[in-house]
């Protein structure tokens, strides 16, 4: 019955996929695409929530809750407001998602637990609406996300709950004003596998030491990436030629601590806590050489997509197969050196370069050649 | 940290080697008279061209290349900073000393070298060009050379034609052309190649300052020709193979010794067509040493063919099995592309790409030069100097004067002048020779020393090495950098860990099982998935890269043989080590670091 397929892998997610999706699910296509691994995960399309509204018969049910709402009130009190966001919300949470599509999600969900080797593979399920695309996007991000997500049920369950939360007071009152449609704003939803990282960290696509722009530079300690931003852990480093892919600079660091998944027996989700590194694991390098070549190339990849040197944040996927597990969490523009000049200045006279390199030779300087 | 290496003076005579200065040119030892200067200079001993203890005559390749070698940073092109290296032989071994060029020296010298050097510069292509065309002519002129015995009579002719000279006057005419042309040659080699190595450090200088992490194979990846004639020979032999599998004929060497596989091959039409195609490529690839070139011990192809044949009966099997034995030309030629590429994309400024594309252009009109002289010096050359030695060796062996044409060899240089000419006066006379009572003894006494010698581990330097070593050739050809020094300074005083290192000269990481071979004599006993260890290693032994997964040499730098052979094959490899053959066991697991120049003997 639909044009658009119920749910689609962020590999696979193509640019004519991008009306369906919504904004965040198109952004982690777009990198996907782009060859940027993010962790892996589905789109749940517009057209599942579209059809689960239509088969709901509700439709006109919540025009009239919401725009009957505020087209009454010429100053609407913030109690008043949320009234009609509870009601709406309480509307929408009756859809059922329909049968066709969550076979659909079952399975794709279902191959999310085979890849991570994980039955009930913890998600993070976040809305995708497809007002964040429109021109003044601000309101991205605004709508609910849920975390450590597990089953296939609670996947379903979190998903409505996603499209309920179109229906939120601050959500209401910020298409009212900007004078949008609220039967034209549709909800897809990104159903994305949690990082369980096995080692994470930063990377910059230039040596921050000396702004070679030749070299990328990594950081690395174990667990979550938590222990390198803060820099409560004093991270292995590695230097990898961006052209000739070549680990030309290793220090491995005693990392006592990481930032570790734990389980809190007061508490439903295990939780990230800093604890100490077992001994034999303080001194060993935090990732393996292809582990290294793995972030230093997506870390490139980052930087050829975006146009400039990259600051990147990334993670070693624990439950991922080898060789898929280097993942891509966060990238950023560089902003120290990039805004330098790094200029060689060399003589353009080439004899008269001669005679300097021979005068002045660079083998004068220790440490300039390896020995 | 000990703050100099052992004096020269204070280095013992290895055991059963009495008297072996007498072995080698009064010039070439050190001494008393020269004791100030000798003792205060670094020396360093050339394991990358004379790894083992030379026998009398064998020295006179070494005095002739740095004497040519110094003659043109000090007297042809005046290279500002440096002067010429310096060279003395202890135990047998060869130590080289930097020589810098006086401070106060250094700026009148560099409008000199401006002028001279730019000159060879902008006519790099045209002076290339008649580089080949004299270096082929010298050969010609070595190879129409004639050492024959004296004859009882001189023939008719002469006399007929009123020469008015004879064969001994000949004869020792010969020997003194021989030198004559084996020095030239030297001065040939050194024409291009300082000029060379000034253009390359010119790029690499550039590369580091634009991208201080570079790694140096980059810079070489970026700069090295893919068509090098060095690679020729063994190209031959992969020709050959296919043809012989083509034709059908492949079969006959399955009788393994060449002997009966010439036989068959004589034996009908593709057969001999084969043939015809081998002494196609012998002349010249086949002139091709197996060791570096400056040893007449070092076996050539052309003279013992089953080591060229056993490589075409390796091939032949690859054939059949169906791989592909073509370098990836298009490959290799499209990766050097993109590594110059992508390093150019990463350059700040239109000025640095401009000063990259024309130092990056210079390295490249240069470069041929630099990779390819070898095979016309120390391989064809040589091989021909040897061949030609030998037959001289020949004519003494018949005149009684020595027990085999290889004791040639054990004669100076110069002496072997005195030697022809006792030969001569006797002939002339009609009486007996003081040689054939004199020289078989000698000689014998001169074995034992040299047996003696051979075991001698010689030390890496010795005196007193410099606060930076600044000669840049000595880091080009030698791989010596400040950095090496202070290793070998700090070596024996017990390592981190065991491990050694060396240049990062091929990337890649293996562990595998060591070999360790001293000479090409052994490469028969590498086994396939084996790690090479080496003092160094000669382009002549490709064939084996196909068998091998790195290699460890004990000396040469980015540029050795060993370096270029395995970027070419693909193996990591760290070369310079120093001390490799020393402390690697063969059968030891050994993990070889080619990314960062270290190597582990993971089982103690």
């Amino acid at each position: 019955m639909s044009e658009c397929p119920s749910a689609i892998p962020f590999g696979a997610l193509a640019e004519e996929h991008h009306p369906h999706v919504g904004g965040k699910c198109a952004s982690l296509g777009t990198m996907s695409q782009a060859g940027l691994p993010v962790p892996p995960g589905f789109a749940v399309t517009t057209q599942v929530f579209v059809d689960a509204k239509t088969a709901s018969g509700s439709k006109d049910r919540i025009t009239e809750i919401v725009d009957g709402a505020l087209g009454r009130l010429s100053v609407i009190t913030q109690d008043a407001l949320e009234d009609v966001a509870a009601h709406a919300r309480e509307v929408v949470m009756t859809w059922e998602i329909p049968e066709e599509h969550a076979t659909a999600i079952r399975q794709m969900y279902a191959e999310l637990c085979a890849l991570s080797g994980i039955d009930d593979v913890p998600v993070a399920v976040r809305s995708s609406s497809t007002s964040e695309d429109s021109p003044d996007a601000s309101f991205a991000g605004e709508h609910d996300t849920y975390l450590w997500v597990c089953g296939i049920d609670e996947v379903l369950e979190k998903i409505r709950r996603c499209w309920a939360s179109l229906y939120t007071g601050r959500a209401i009152m910020y298409r009212h004003e900007m004078g949008y449609d609220h039967t034209q704003v549709d909800m897809a939803v990104a159903v994305q596998k949690m990082v369980r990282p096995r080692a994470a960290g930063v990377a910059f696509t230039l040596d921050p030491t000396n702004g070679d722009r030749s070299g990328i530079c990594i950081d690395a300690a174990w667990g979550f990436g938590e222990s390198v931003v803060s820099g409560d852990v004093t991270p292995d480093n590695f230097l990898v030629d961006k052209v000739m892919w070549s680990i030309n600079r290793r220090i491995i660091s005693p990392k006592t601590h990481a930032h570790m998944l734990t389980e809190v027996p007061s508490c439903e989700h295990p939780m990230v806590l800093r604890v100490p590194v077992p001994e034999d694991q303080v001194n060993q390098p935090s990732l393996t050489d292809e582990e290294i070549l793995a972030i230093a190339r997506l870390a490139r990849t980052a930087e050829k997509h975006y146009g400039c040197p990259q600051d990147i944040e990334w993670a070693v996927d624990d439950d991922l197969p080898a060789g898929e597990d280097a993942v891509l969490l966060q990238a950023r523009p560089e902003t120290v050196w990039s805004k330098r000049h790094h200029v060689v200045g060399a003589k353009t006279d080439v004899m008269a370069s001669i005679v300097d390199t021979l005068v002045n030779p660079l083998y004068a300087k220790r440490g300039t050649q390896p020995a | 940290m000990a703050d100099r290496f052992s004096s020269p003076f204070d280095i013992p005579t290895p055991e059963g080697a009495d008297g072996w200065q007498d072995l080698y040119t009064y010039s070439s030892l050190f001494c008393e008279e020269r004791r100030d200067y000798e003792d205060a200079a670094f020396w360093f001993h050339d394991g990358v061209h004379w790894p083992e203890a030379l026998t009398p005559w064998d020295t006179t390749f070494l005095e002739f290349a740095l004497a040519s070698l110094s003659q043109y940073n000090t007297r042809h092109y005046l290279i500002p900073p440096a002067y010429g290296v310096d060279f003395r032989i202890l135990n047998g071994y060869v130590y080289l000393s930097p020589v810098p060029a006086p401070a106060e020296e250094i700026e009148a010298r560099v409008p000199l070298f401006m002028e001279r050097a730019g000159f060879y510069f902008g006519n790099w292509d045209r002076l290339y060009d008649d580089w080949l065309v004299k270096i082929r002519d010298l050969v010609k002129e070595m190879t129409e050379l004639s050492f024959a015995p004296l004859p009882d009579m001189e023939d008719m002719e002469v006399i007929t034609s009123g020469a008015g000279k004879g064969s001994g006057n000949e004869l020792l005419a010969s020997y003194h052309r021989l030198l004559d042309l084996a020095l030239t040659l030297w001065q040939y080699h050194f024409e291009f190649l300082n000029l060379g190595y000034a253009a390359y450090l010119d790029f690499f200088g550039f590369c580091k300052s634009a991208f201080p992490s570079i790694p140096d194979l980059a810079i070489a990846k970026m700069v090295a020709g893919v068509d090098v004639d060095l690679f020729r020979p063994d190209d031959e032999l992969k020709k050959l193979a296919r043809l012989a599998v083509s034709s059908g004929i492949d079969n006959r060497f399955d009788a393994g010794d060449v002997a009966t596989i010439w036989e068959k091959l004589e034996s009908d039409e593709p057969g001999r067509a084969w043939i015809a195609e081998w002494e196609k490529a012998a002349e010249p690839w086949f002139n091709f040493s197996t060791g570096s070139g400056f040893y007449h011990t070092d076996r050539i192809w052309i003279e013992n063919i089953e080591v060229p044949v056993g490589y075409i009966t390796d091939y032949i099997a690859k054939v059949k099995e169906g791989a592909d034995l073509n370098r990836p030309v298009a490959a290799l030629h499209a990766e050097r592309d993109r590594v110059v590429g992508e390093y150019r994309e990463l350059l700040d400024s239109d000025e640095d790409r401009g000063a990259f594309d024309a130092k990056l252009g210079l390295s490249r009109t240069v470069f041929p030069y630099v990779e390819n002289h070898n095979f016309y010096v120390e391989h064809w050359a040589h091989s021909v100097l040897w061949r030609k030695m030998r037959d001289l060796g020949k004519v003494l062996e018949a005149a009684g004067f020595i027990a085999d044409s290889d004791d040639v060899f054990m004669f100076k240089r110069s002496e072997l002048a005195d030697v022809l000419w006792d030969l001569y006066a006797g002939w002339a006379v009609g009486a007996p020779s003081r040689g054939p009572g004199y020289w078989p003894s000698e000689i014998q006494r001169r074995r034992t020393i040299h047996r003696a010698l051979k075991e001698w581990p010689a030390p890496p330097a010795l005196g007193v090495p410099p606060e930076v070593v600044t000669e840049p050739f000595t880091v080009m050809l030698w791989g010596i950098t400040s950095d090496s020094v202070a290793a070998w300074l700090s070596s024996g005083e017990g390592d981190d860990d065991g491990g050694l290192s060396g240049f990062a000269a091929s990337p890649g990481l293996v562990e595998g099982p060591a070999r360790v071979i001293f000479s090409a004599d052994q490469i028969g006993e590498i086994e396939d998935g084996e790690i090479l260890v080496a003092p160094l290693t000669a382009p002549s032994w490709a064939p084996i890269f196909g068998k091998i997964k790195a290699t460890v040499t004990d000396v040469g730098g980015m540029m050795s043989h060993a370096a270029i052979v395995c970027r070419e094959y693909g193996l990591p490899a760290v070369t310079g080590t120093a001390y490799g053959t020393k402390t690697i066991k063969t059968g030891q697991i050994l993990r070889v670091d080619g990314n960062t120049g270290k190597v582990t003997v993971l089982d103690g």
